[in-house]
């Protein structure tokens, strides 16, 4: 019954699909692709551990928007606040949309600006090969809302979107756009769960020497549901940076698809996941594929999952180095922490190399709180919750390590001790 | 100050009995020594006494001052003032050093309730203690033991003593693996916190750390249990003759020591 129910569900949802105003031919060709490869199943290899029966159905699972008292983790930041209501910009939340050096517009405005509509759907379609990407597809076609920014300078300050979530059946589709020029440089912070399902995609373009920084937290909402993807070019002499700290959801995609077509780029993405089965379930996929193109490129995959009460973690990571991309250096480690017998987490660790002169190394452990450690600490008079918090945080260590700028990090660490806090015994 | 009697220990996984009646009392401001041949179970004695899992007490007691030792979670015992001087300190790969000692200061002042120690205070306090043990500021730096010559780690238990300021302190061979200097340095540490209102178990095989730290009485442990007590000449007499004496006078064969 379920594979008539779940064709269904799937044809109904891409009937439905409805191509808002603007980059009208872009939208239009990934409708096209979107048709081409159809929505996953099961099946689908890069599928098979998280099921997408949710992502695909044709309304969301209501979500109850939930409060508490935590402040806004990036609340202490001097930055440029953009606003998202259930997927909706808001004006009177965000800042006036100006900066020296940066240039931000609205998606929704369907500004015709060649800049964008050659940027538009373009890395997304891209990294449709060699793994399809169906909800990223359904993105580009549909996106109702999203920013623009082009950096042609040293961004003054951080451009921070932020994502409220009010209504329980919101189900906000957003594409945003972020092109580097020559030697620009931005950060781009993102908090907030957005809705009670959440389609996002990110294609950041990032130019000669240019530099992106990416500190993303998905969390406060036990009940939400999140499909992500990030698409980035880089090229020579840049960097992408990307950090992601998930705590709450129900469920989480976070693709991550990363093309080195320049000489001696660098491309990091790390992510630190805390999932507690208690609260809800809790299931969390980071799905990671880099490909060097170019000469001694470095790339680093650092991903760190902490689970307990049945919560599910996934990580499958790929490192594709083409023919010619000689002196690569390719790291890639993921990591779980399961603090019960409940927890799960599958790995799938990939590498595929055609030139002979590279470095890549691969990881990945599964393990439960050090005991010997443990108890040395409480020992030393140390309670056994702190002591098991204290032990956590320097697991996920080296993920939080990949964040450049100290007050980032210290804002994740601030948040993970809360949760921590929260989650105790 | 640490009354232990008739402590009978065994391991929780296997059939096999390690301490088979430990008497010992240690009175307070005084230094006594434990010597004794491998596998006699003098560790075992000192991870009990702490709260290590792994072990099952089948009879017997032990405390310290009004605290069941037994009774307690190893955090309880540690704000009770007990501290053991690990024989192979452990590495806490990601947790820096300055990090593990305030967090064991201000656990430890909590439990007994008092305030938190200002970060100005506690730095003070740390880099006053490090310096006269050698330690580097690199040292305290870096994560807990990792990465640490062995030398360095022994001595990083004498700085967590040293701060912690606990009442009953066992000293699990910490002599082993230090050279001369390392030696001196780790009992002068000792001999600093020697007062009245402390004491200290001294695990060893060596006359040589006892020259530094004189100690009050001499125990000899083998085959699980005290088998001879007395002052400092019986640690010279083990130095000179080595135990096979002591063994056959009490019915020990040297293998099962
Ligand atoms: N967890 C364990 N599993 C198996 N055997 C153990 C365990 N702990 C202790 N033992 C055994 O108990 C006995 C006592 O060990 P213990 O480490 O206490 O000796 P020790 O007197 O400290 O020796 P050394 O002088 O070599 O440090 C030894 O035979 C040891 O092998
Ligand atoms: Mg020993």
């Amino acid at each position: 019954m379920s594979a008539v129910e779940k064709m269904t569900n799937a044809e109904t949802r891409l009937a439905r699909v409805s191509l808002p105003d603007g980059f009208g031919p872009q939208r239009r060709a990934a409708l096209d692709r979107l048709n081409a490869m159809g929505l996953p199943g099961r099946r689908d290899e890069y599928w098979r551990w998280t099921n997408p029966t949710d992502f695909i159905a044709p309304d969301p699972v209501p979500a109850a928007p939930f409060s508490d008292d935590e402040p806004e983790i990036f609340g202490e930041i001097d930055r440029l606040k953009i606003v998202f209501r259930d997927g909706v910009f808001d004006a009177e939340a965000s800042d006036d949309l100006s900066m020296s050096g940066v240039e931000i517009l609205r998606l929704a405005d369907a500004p015709d600006v060649s800049w964008a509509s050659s940027l538009y759907g373009t890395l997304e379609a891209n990294g449709q090969d060699p793994v399809k990407r169906p909800f990223a597809a359904l993105n580009t076609a549909s996106a109702t809302d999203g920013v623009l920014i082009r950096v042609t300078g040293v961004a003054e300050k951080p451009v921070s979107l932020i994502y409220t979530h009010e209504s329980e059946t919101s189900d906000p589709i957003l594409h945003h756009l972020v092109k580097l020029e020559e030697g620009a440089e931005i950060t781009v912070l993102e908090n907030g769960p957005a809705g009670a399902r959440f389609n996002k995609l990110m294609e950041v373009d990032v130019a000669k020497g240019a530099k992106f920084h990416h500190i993303r937290v998905q969390g406060r909402d036990h009940e939400r549901r999140a499909v992500t993807s990030i698409f980035t070019r880089v090229a020579e002499e840049g960097l992408f940076k990307s950090f992601t700290l998930t705590s709450n959801g129900v469920l989480t995609r976070n693709e991550c698809v990363i093309d080195i077509v320049g000489d001696d780029a660098n491309a990091h993405v790390a992510g630190a996941a805390l999932g507690d089965g208690k609260t809800g379930k809790f299931h969390h996929d980071d799905t990671v594929f880099i490909t060097h193109g170019a000469e001694r490129g470095e790339s680093r995959q650092v991903f760190k999952k902490v689970l307990k009460n049945g919560a599910e973690g996934i990580f499958q990571g790929k490192i594709l180095v083409k023919p010619g991309a000689q002196k690569t250096d390719g790291y890639q480690i993921s990591q779980s922490l399961l603090l019960d017998e409940n927890s799960q987490f599958l790995a799938k660790p990939e590498l595929e190399i055609y030139a002979d002169d590279v470095q890549c190394s691969h990881g990945s452990t599964t393990g439960a709180i050090d005991e010997t450690a443990l108890f040395y600490l409480r020992s030393r008079g140390v309670p056994e919750e702190e002591a098991t918090a204290l032990l956590v945080l320097s697991f996920v260590a080296d993920a939080i390590e990949e964040i450049e700028e100290e007050r980032f990090r210290d804002a994740i660490l601030t948040r993970l001790e809360g949760w921590l806090a929260r989650h105790r015994g | 100050m640490l009354d232990i009697k008739n402590l009978h220990v065994k391991l929780e996984e296997e059939d096999k009995q390690i301490l088979k009646g430990v008497n010992l009392s240690v009175e307070s401001g005084k230094v006594h020594a434990i010597m004794g041949p491998n596998g006699s179970g003098k560790s075992t004695l000192s991870y009990v006494l702490s709260g290590r899992d792994g072990y099952e007490v089948t009879e017997g007691e032990a405390h310290l001052n009004d605290t069941d030792l037994l009774d307690s979670e190893p955090e309880e015992r540690a704000a009770a003032g007990l501290f053991l001087a690990f024989q192979y300190p452990v590495e806490i790969p990601g947790v820096g050093n300055m990090t593990f000692l305030r967090t064991a200061l201000n656990a430890q002042r909590k439990a007994r309730g008092e305030e938190e120690i200002s970060a100005g205070d506690f730095l003070k306090l740390v880099r006053g203690k490090a310096k006269s043990l050698k330690i580097d500021a690199d040292m305290l730096k870096r994560p807990v033991n990792v990465g640490f010559s062995g030398g360095e780690k022994k001595r990083n238990e004498i700085l967590q003593m040293a701060i912690l300021e606990p009442k009953m302190c066992i000293l699990d061979e910490t002599d082993s693996g230090l050279d001369v200097d390392a030696m001196r340095l780790v009992a002068e540490g000792v001999n600093a916190l020697r007062d009245e209102g402390r004491s200290f178990l001294v695990i060893t095989h060596y006359q040589r750390l006892l020259d530094h730290i004189k100690p009050d009485v001499v125990h000899i442990m083998a085959d699980g249990r005290i088998i001879e007590t007395g002052g400092p000449e019986l640690a010279l007499e083990v130095e000179k003759n080595g135990y096979a004496d002591l063994l056959a006078k009490h019915g020990i064969s040297e293998v099962m020591a």
